[in-house]
């Protein structure tokens, strides 16, 4: 990627988002707009600022959430889609699952979770987002450890290696770009389905509660703030994943560069 | 030595036999490779010299007919890892280096570190290709990825080398280059070595014998014997190499209007 | 080669084990019952376990017979009609989202394969858009919207709902039909440049039929996400009369009747599904003029 290119792929959506808040700022302050429609960016930093450990606090337990139902999700993930290449069967009857997972709102899951376990529990939510994190990690795993190029699979079968030696010369290091695909999607999905599974009741710890309550006794841009933070927390479960996959498949973004 | 390298005796293949979709990929093939001999097999597209290479590496098994290789039976050879094999796609590893690609059969072998790397080493240096050792693989051109594969199907130095149109997708020059380079690392070594292609020129130019194929179901019509002595640059503007040209074309033209009857009309 | 008899037997063969994999899920949440500790339990330490008891988790038969029984004691309405009808109003409102969210998100795209520099400058916050909960900034949109008018009629706060639905719907359109639109290779779109065509032109011709295969899996994905930005909006704007509604009404009720919340969740996934078939209707229309796909 040229020089050019790489400054402006940084410099262009930086202009554009300042130029977006001044506009923002400049629309309210001339239009006269209430506060109660839309608040003024600097009145929401201004919120950022003097509740920031409420907002830290509230940022911690969806986060905790997303964290524990990511990590618990890939693991469980990575051993189906491990089981599911080996064993065909395994592979014929969890993937029709998924596609159907995939095609309905499961998150509407979380009313009966909250049922099945004690009030005061995270579980639901953790197991949500478990869930969620699962179904992305083992397709696309599942995908890359069954779509190896066929003439490295006729070398090692030359090679009289067994299946397990197979496994972990080709197949995992072919899997390894869809599994970072994999990741990054969940772990942005991972805060989003953290706040969104607040809505169907439980405790009201985390930023998604906080958000609602904020707009319902019209206090807007502390809402605002802590929807701002909702996106950090976003932003920073992506760009961790998406830091995890240059470090370890340097030669996938070397090469795309 | 008086062991073949490769005896194939009464061979044939039928792929989805029984089934109403059943194709009879070889018939009736009787073939001796004397060790260090090259042989080429030629013939036109699904006449079954891909299969025949595949039957000699043990990839898939015969209907009928027996393999061996070295005095073994094909299976035990490819567990003994008695050849070396390169394919019409490099199949480089593109999460290895170039030289770490070579190293691969020696992993699977146990070699320990140094020893792998030395070796590595010592094949670029006879596909010299030695300063891209810790390149990757997509830095470089097809050809030199052909190499780099031909170098990892001689890393462990076997005696046979089994090659399935390796420089099929390589333009006409880097082929020329890459038939003189193949050459000269086969008089180094003295491998045995069974080679698929559709060219003509690139059969007659490499080998001692050419074995011509026919249309589907395939069977050793021909057996061309290339008398040329050692290649060299001038060797593809010989009379003597346009003759066994002709030879094998008429070979394989036999075979195109054998059943048909007479020749088609001269253009 | 997929000849017509194999392709079918391929169909049939994947919706059986679709089938078997319902069977499998609903055995095992049987069988969790039946040897699960009945008031929850630990696995070391930490309380992951559900309680098994019938008040939580009902038996599947159960939550089917629900549907026939009537929704409130004494009412004429079986649960089956309340969720059906709740059902059909969500579907509609997450159509009009998925409608409009599938217009942005292609309008976008054409923009962003238009102008790099209008690439360069969006996508990110494309990308970020979705992890701005919108969802939660339901009621500000409410909000809003009491103080717009849209040509001349009034903001109807059942809108606010489909906006939101659409905001979940227009991301995988707008990223699948980039992927596609730029999908197809150089000579095609050298072989336009020498008949001298305009952009637009190429665009008509090479550029859309090459992302439809593309935009189809994204149809798929925004069609659920409309699902769920409806859903969920409706819980958070109050809206009545969907099935989000029925969703928490039900969950509430769930320690008095606990089957019932189930039936929702089941016509929530219907909804889902429908919407995906709708696809899939879409898909099989225009493969009339695709080439058939050959089997390597």
């Amino acid at each position: 990627m040229s020089r050019q290119r790489r400054v402006l792929l940084v410099v262009a959506p930086l202009v554009f988002g300042v130029a977006f808040l001044s506009a923002w700022e400049l629309f309210v302050v001339v239009q006269h707009v209430k506060p109660f429609i839309l608040p003024k960016p600097s009145a929401i930093w201004h919120q950022i600022v003097s509740n920031r450990s409420l907002i830290v606090e509230a940022a911690r337990v969806s986060g905790a959430n997303a964290l524990v139902g990511l990590v618990a999700g890939t693991a469980i993930g990575l051993v189906g889609a491990f089981v599911a290449s080996r064993f065909r069967p395994v592979q014929e009857l969890l993937s029709p699952l998924a596609v159907a997972v995939n095609a309905v709102p499961i998150i509407v899951l979380v009313s009966v979770f909250n049922n099945m376990f004690a009030t005061t529990s995270s579980i639901p939510r953790r197991l949500m987002v478990t869930i969620v994190v699962f179904f992305v990690v083992f397709v696309n795993v599942t995908k890359g450890l069954t779509n190896t190029d066929q003439t490295q699979l006729e070398l090692m079968s030359s090679y009289a290696a067994s299946d397990w030696t197979i496994l972990r010369k080709v197949r995992l290091p072919n899997a390894l770009p869809f599994f970072f695909t994999a990741l990054k999607v969940a772990s942005s999905l991972s805060v989003i389905t953290a706040f969104v599974a607040e809505y169907f009741g439980g405790r009201q710890n985390g930023l998604g509660y906080k958000i609602t309550s904020s707009f319902t006794s019209s206090k807007q841009a502390q809402g605002w703030a802590y929807v701002a933070a909702a996106c950090a927390l976003g932003l920073v479960f992506y760009l961790a994943a998406a830091t995890a996959e240059r470090v370890a498949i340097p030669w996938e973004t070397k090469k795309s560069s | 030595m008086t062991t073949a390298a490769v005896q194939i005796a009464g061979l044939s293949k039928v792929f989805n036999r029984g089934k109403p979709n059943a194709v009879s990929a070889l018939v009736d093939i009787d073939l001796t490779i004397a060790p260090g001999e090259f042989v080429s097999l030629i013939g036109p597209s699904g006449c079954g010299k891909s299969t025949l290479l595949r039957l000699i590496a043990n990839l898939t098994e015969p209907t009928t007919g027996t393999v061996t290789v070295n005095g073994k039976p094909a299976r035990q050879a490819r567990l003994d890892q008695d050849y070396g094999m390169a394919f019409q796609q490099a199949g480089l590893f593109e999460w290895r280096t170039v030289a770490k690609n070579i190293e691969l059969p020696l992993e699977l072998r146990g070699w320990d570190k140094t020893r792998r790397r030395q070796q590595a080493l010592a094949m670029l240096d006879l596909v010299k290709l030695r300063e891209f050792a810790d390149h990757n693989p997509w830095e470089l051109s097809g050809g030199m990825q052909q190499r780099v594969a031909i170098a990892r199907a001689l890393a462990f130095e076997p005696g046979l080398l089994l090659m399935d149109e390796p420089f099929g997708a390589l333009d006409e020059m880097t082929r020329e280059h890459m038939q003189g380079e193949l050459n000269r690392i086969r008089s180094v070594m003295g491998t045995t070595v069974v080679f698929v292609t559709h060219s003509i020129p690139e059969a007659v130019f490499l080998s001692d014998r050419v074995v011509v194929m026919s249309p589907r179901p395939g069977r050793a019509t021909a057996i061309v014997v290339v008398e040329l002595g050692p290649r060299t640059y001038d060797t593809r503007e010989a009379v003597e190499f346009f003759k066994k040209i002709t030879e094998v074309r008429e070979a394989l033209r036999g075979n195109e209007f054998g059943e048909r009857g007479r020749p088609a009309e001269e253009i | 080669m997929t000849v017509g008899g194999t392709k079918a037997g391929a169909r049939l063969r994947r919706a059986l084990m679709f089938v078997a994999s319902l069977v499998l899920v609903a055995s095992a949440w049987e069988l969790y019952k039946l040897v699960g500790p009945e008031h929850g339990g630990r696995v070391l330490g930490a309380r992951i376990l559900p309680r098994t008891e019938n008040s939580s988790m009902p038996h599947v038969w159960d939550m089917l017979a629900r549907f026939r029984r009537p929704e409130v004691r004494g009412s004429s309405r079986t649960v089956g009609a309340a969720v059906a009808a709740g059902a059909w109003y969500t579907m509609r409102l997450a159509l009009a989202g998925f409608a409009l969210g599938c217009v942005i998100g292609l309008v976008l795209a054409i923009v962003m394969v238009r102008f790099r520099l209008a690439a360069a400058a969006l996508l990110p916050y494309v990308v970020l858009s979705q992890t701005v909960p919108l969802i939660a900034l339901a009621p500000q949109v409410v909000s809003w919207s009491q103080h717009l008018t849209l040509l001349g009629a009034k903001w109807q706060p059942w809108m606010s709902v489909s906006t939101i639905a659409a905001y979940l719907a227009f991301f995988p359109v707008a990223v699948g039909a980039l992927r596609g639109l730029q999908s197809p290779d150089e000579n095609a779109v050298e072989l336009m440049d020498s008949y001298a065509a305009s952009w637009r032109q190429t665009l008509w011709k090479v550029r859309f039929p090459a992302a439809i295969s593309h935009l189809i899996p994204a149809l798929k994905l925004a069609g659920v996400a409309s699902v769920v930005g409806a859903i969920v909006a409706e819980i958070s704007t109050g809206r009545r009369g969907g099935i989000g509604r029925l969703i928490l009404e039900y969950s509430r009720e769930a320690t008095s009747d606990p089957a019932k919340v189930f039936t929702a969740v089941i016509a929530a996934a219907v909804i889902g599904l429908v919407m995906t078939g709708l696809v899939v209707a879409f898909d099989v229309s225009l493969s009339r003029h695709r080439p058939r796909e050959a089997a390597l």
